[in-house]
């Protein structure tokens, strides 16, 4: 039994992934609360499916990827208001379409004769492959991040609680908003590195939607979050070491499964409230 | 926030004639020929009146009136569009607590220290001094037993005064009320007019929105708007048949045996029934 869980310990490549998706999971749990109570789900969905064609070119010319992808969410970010704007539509389907067309369009560059090997990577992330570079760009701007969060958390609960009181309290809410946004892309741009484009959301949502469940202030909702996506994270890299499953998509079916029994245990409390009274 | 947003000469006029001469206080609230309104349309013009610390002065006018355009000019959030508005002091809002957030993770004592961020620089965050001036905030408007209580699980008038303690953190001076009575029973009711009566008493405006025109007539002054103001001053000068018409629209229904004042305008609504929700109240024009 020790040695099941000290093996895997022994491998560089299976330690710098512990080591990513546990700075990923304490940010992504601590930003996901903010996404999941101001209903920024899609929106971060979103971000993080239109920075694809940035993470593609980037690799194609053989950029960082951290470039390739913030400037890839920044055009993303850039072509949903101007389509907004144009169309006439709402935000809903400007989004729609606008990130479906650069994920459509990234796929195209990636599937061209050209392209190097391991963009699937790209897609499905690549825990294993995780670098000490890496590793020290994760924990350096998650950081930045926790310390933005942690200045912003009166401000972003004022407003989250009531955007009408937001001029009043002397918190200017369009900008707040943005701030958050921009927090968001930054954390998706580190997490998709390790959870690809297509799975990066999940840690971003579910952690957080489980902890909601199971925890009724900020504070202990943030640690709630923390703890559910780094233990989803090193169970589903435990799994992909045993199981040979695709480490990123263990980890991602790991953080259903902890959202699962979160939903499970709170429908327990709530009968077991109603009994009582 | 000393929310100045006079465009003009600032005029000096003698007090009115009547009533808030037992509280002689500092002239609070000055609006001078006002128009106020949206991208250049005005939706509320000719408001004239004045207001003095420690008046509670009821806001009468139907939906679409100009009411909550007013309160948001009173809160510095819309420019003058003519004419001058000046506010000498801090003001806050008490938003319907129908729409607030149940479902959001936070105690009452959250909620009230949130209004001492209008206070504060923005890198600056709230101290523990803010979080006792808050639960003090939360004693005065009876709710200090309950400060590490869940929001969400508050009737509406215990969220309503949770609330209004925000706006006590917020050392507001000027406290705007909307439709504070709305889904309230008769004992919330009657608590808050002993509330908002205590607020005035420690020398703050209260400005309460409302459909009630019984109500209004135990404040120090009324404000009718449609569209423009129609009139201003003490409810027993103001209320009569005349500018209830002009208020509502000519929909008036008469209580028999109180001529004169026992006049109600449709959307009266019943204070014994607290789940009774009328979607249409308080709605921005």
């Amino acid at each position: 039994m020790i040695d099941a869980i000290f093996e895997p310990l022994s491998y560089g490549i299976t330690l710098r992934a512990l080591a990513e998706i546990t700075l990923i999971g304490i940010v992504s749990g601590a930003i996901g609360c903010w996404i999941v109570l101001y209903e920024l789900s899609y929106s971060a969905e979103s971000l993080a499916h239109g920075l694809f064609p940035g993470l593609v070119a980037a690799a194609l010319i053989g950029a960082p990827l951290l470039l390739g992808g913030a400037v890839g969410i920044l055009i993303a970010a850039i072509l949903v208001v101007v389509a907004g704007r144009m169309a006439g539509e709402s935000p809903d389907t400007a989004i729609a379409v606008v990130i479906t067309s650069l994920f459509g369009a990234g796929v195209l560059m990636a599937l061209s004769p050209d392209s190097p090997a391991g963009l699937q990577g790209l897609l499905f992330g690549d825990l294993l492959g995780t670098t000490v570079t890496d590793i020290l760009v994760a924990a350096v701007i998650g950081s930045a991040v926790l310390v933005a969060l942690w200045l912003l958390h009166e401000r972003l609960l004022a407003v989250g609680f009531d955007p009408g009181s937001g001029p009043a309290l002397g918190v200017p809410v369009g900008v707040l908003n943005l701030i958050l946004l921009g927090l968001v892309a930054t954390t998706i741009l580190v997490a998709v590195q390790g959870l690809g484009n297509l799975l990066v959301a999940a840690i971003l949502v579910g952690p957080a939607a489980a902890a909601r469940l199971l925890t009724r202030r900020v504070w202990p909702m943030m640690l709630a979050a923390g703890a559910v996506a780094v233990t989803a994270g090193v169970a589903g890299i435990y799994a992909s070491y045993y199981l040979k499953t695709a480490a990123g998509a263990s980890v991602v079916i790991a953080l259903v499964l902890c959202y699962l029994l979160a939903a499970a245990a709170a429908q327990l409390r709530d009968r077991t409230a109603a009994v009582r009274h | 926030m000393d929310a100045k947003l006079s465009d003009g000469e600032r005029h000096r006029s003698a007090s009115p004639g009547s009533g808030l001469r037992e509280r002689p206080g500092r002239k609070l609230i000055e609006a001078l020929d006002l128009a106020i309104g949206y991208d250049g349309r005005p939706v509320l013009s000719e408001v004239r009146f004045e207001a003095w610390y420690g008046s509670r002065i009821g806001l009468l006018g139907p939906n679409g009136g100009g009411k909550t355009t007013l309160f948001r000019a009173l809160l510095g959030e819309l420019k003058p569009l003519s004419g001058s508005l000046t506010v000498e002091g801090a003001s806050a809002t008490v938003p319907q607590s129908d729409r607030s957030r149940l479902d959001y993770p936070v105690t009452c004592l959250d909620v009230a220290t949130m209004g001492a961020l209008a206070r504060l620089r923005w890198w600056q965050r709230p101290t523990r001094g803010d979080r006792a001036k808050a639960a003090e905030a939360l004693g005065t408007v009876g709710m200090g037993d309950r400060a590490d209580d869940s929001f969400g699980d508050l009737s509406g008038g215990q969220r309503q005064r949770v609330l209004i303690a925000r706006a006590l953190t917020a050392e507001a001076d000027l406290l705007l009320l909307d439709e504070p009575y709305t889904g309230l029973d008769s004992k919330s009711a009657k608590r808050l007019d002993r509330l908002i009566e205590e607020l005035a008493g420690d020398g703050r405006t209260v400005m309460i929105a409302t459909h009630d025109v019984e109500q209004a007539q135990g404040w120090d002054r009324v404000l009718c708007l449609n569209r423009t103001q129609i009139a201003f001053g003490p409810p027993d000068d103001v209320l009569d048949r005349k500018v209830l018409e002009a208020t509502y629209g000519g929909h008036i229904v008469e209580i028999p045996g109180e001529p004169g004042h026992g006049v109600l305008p449709p959307h009266h609504h019943d204070h014994e029934d607290p789940v009774h929700r009328d979607p249409a109240h308080g709605e921005l024009p």
